[in-house]
């Protein structure tokens, strides 16, 4: 049980911070939008439905990075990490607080996103494009989450995570936007597969990125 | 240290038989494919590539699986060699399936196929993983990262190929496939010898840059002892 009461703490110490601060989520909400808009003037007029919903993919997985750039800054720049790393819990318990607070944050922004997008391309959202998108955020934040805590530890930083990220979300997006455009739940299936085998390998492994 | 480079040249005389034998039979022995003549002939290098490609991704990560797990000394350097092999094994799949494609599809480049779009995935995974190496001081928290991240790619492999074929599904209606006819006796044997010689060749090579990398870090110790 004190597993998930320190979960819970490490994850409320980022929402109050975001809280008090807002240093990222306005920044993600004002860049979803934005993304949206510019995506509008790249659509040719008699552009399919399905095109728009490969571009809102393009846009949940720039604003996920987006967010998760920021995503050890704090710990960075008031050097915590060290602290949270001799604190007496688990190592993983860091890894998963921080995925729950950018799950958090990146959900919010698409509660703004998705009626942004319904209101501007009218492409007809269902529920199977819901379940994509919820399924797609859990995968993006274990496994952005560890990614990002791996370039907080290098010199490149902020310009090594979309690199590092980017091959392993090539497997969400096929499965989001399959679950957008095609019929069928396996793509949904395969999403919660994607989530389910990376979850594993993230939690058990987050303790080597932060120990020597 | 001594007794493994001693085998290093044997190693490499017996890749160099092997792959001689391998091109002797794919020219004479295999008999040519009914459908696609002579430029099928380039399947007996371009697959056991592929498939040596994946063997020193898979033997990366399990050394990386042993520096994490055992702390085995050495290991993360013989990681880090075996996926560097496999990302050239990989850009050389890449070339090949190119050329594979040109010939048979007319095209340089084929989405549906899926093997090559899955190495495209894979070398642009492993390409970041040079990144994150290289932008990590020497130590053991890059070991850690460089283990943790190869992990990721033996799971990337098999998702990525489920992920691929789904694709395939709206984005490409028609799929080529490059499976011919059955391979006959002839032909089989001649791929599997191609494929021990594509595997000894990436062991002789791993050998090598490996005890050169050895020796790298031998001169910089004593130059950090003398200085």
């Amino acid at each position: 049980m004190s597993y998930l009461a320190d979960v819970a703490t490490l994850a409320r110490k980022d929402l109050r911070l975001e809280l008090r601060a807002r240093d990222t989520l306005p920044a993600m909400l004002l860049f979803v939008v934005s993304t949206l808009v510019v995506f509008h003037f790249t659509l040719p007029r008699d552009a399919s439905r399905l095109a728009a919903f490969g571009l809102l993919w393009v846009a949940l997985v720039f604003t996920a990075l987006l967010g998760l750039t920021r995503c050890f800054a704090a710990e960075r720049e008031q050097d915590v990490m060290d602290g949270l790393v001799l604190a007496p819990s688990d190592r993983s318990a860091i890894w998963l607080g921080k995925a729950i607070s950018m799950l958090a944050f990146l959900v919010a922004a698409e509660t703004v996103a998705l009626p942004a997008f319904a209101l501007f391309f009218d492409p007809g959202i269902d529920g199977r494009t819901i379940a994509g998108v919820a399924l797609a955020d859990l995968g993006i934040c274990a496994v952005g989450t560890l990614l990002a805590g791996m370039a907080a530890a290098s010199r490149a930083r902020e310009l090594l995570l979309p690199l590092l990220f980017l091959p392993l979300a090539i497997p969400i997006v096929i499965g989001g936007v399959g679950a957008s455009v095609a019929g069928g739940s396996r793509y949904v299936e395969f999403l919660a597969l994607y989530d389910a085998i990376f979850a594993i390998i993230c939690w058990a492994s987050f303790e080597y990125v932060v120990t020597e | 240290m001594s007794s493994p480079n001693s085998r290093v040249p044997a190693l490499a005389a017996l890749a160099l038989v092997a792959m001689a034998a391998a091109v002797a039979m794919v020219a004479f022995f295999a008999p040519e494919d009914a459908d696609q003549g002579l430029s099928q002939k380039i399947f007996y290098f371009h697959v056991p590539i592929a498939l040596t490609a994946y063997a020193c991704f898979g033997w990366g990560a399990w050394k990386a699986l042993r520096h994490l797990w055992k702390r085995e000394p050495g290991a993360d350097l013989e990681s880090y060699v075996a996926i560097h092999q496999g990302v050239i094994f990989g850009a050389l799949t890449l070339v090949t399936g190119s050329i594979w494609a040109k010939i048979s599809w007319g095209v340089w480049w084929a989405w549906s196929s899926n093997q090559l779009v899955l190495f495209l995935v894979l070398f642009l995974f492993y390409a970041a993983y040079f990144m994150l190496r290289f932008s990590v001081e020497p130590g053991p928290r890059r070991a850690n990262l460089s283990a943790v991240y190869a992990l990721f790619g033996v799971a990337l492999i098999p998702v990525s190929f489920l992920a691929i074929r789904l694709a395939n599904d709206f984005i490409h209606p028609t799929v080529f496939t490059s499976n011919g006819p059955q391979m006959s006796g002839r032909m089989f044997a001649t791929f599997c010898v191609s494929w021990a010689a594509m595997l000894l060749l990436a062991g002789a090579l791993y050998h090598v840059e490996l005890a050169g990398k050895r020796l790298d870090s031998r001169l910089r110790e004593l130059r950090e002892l003398l200085a």
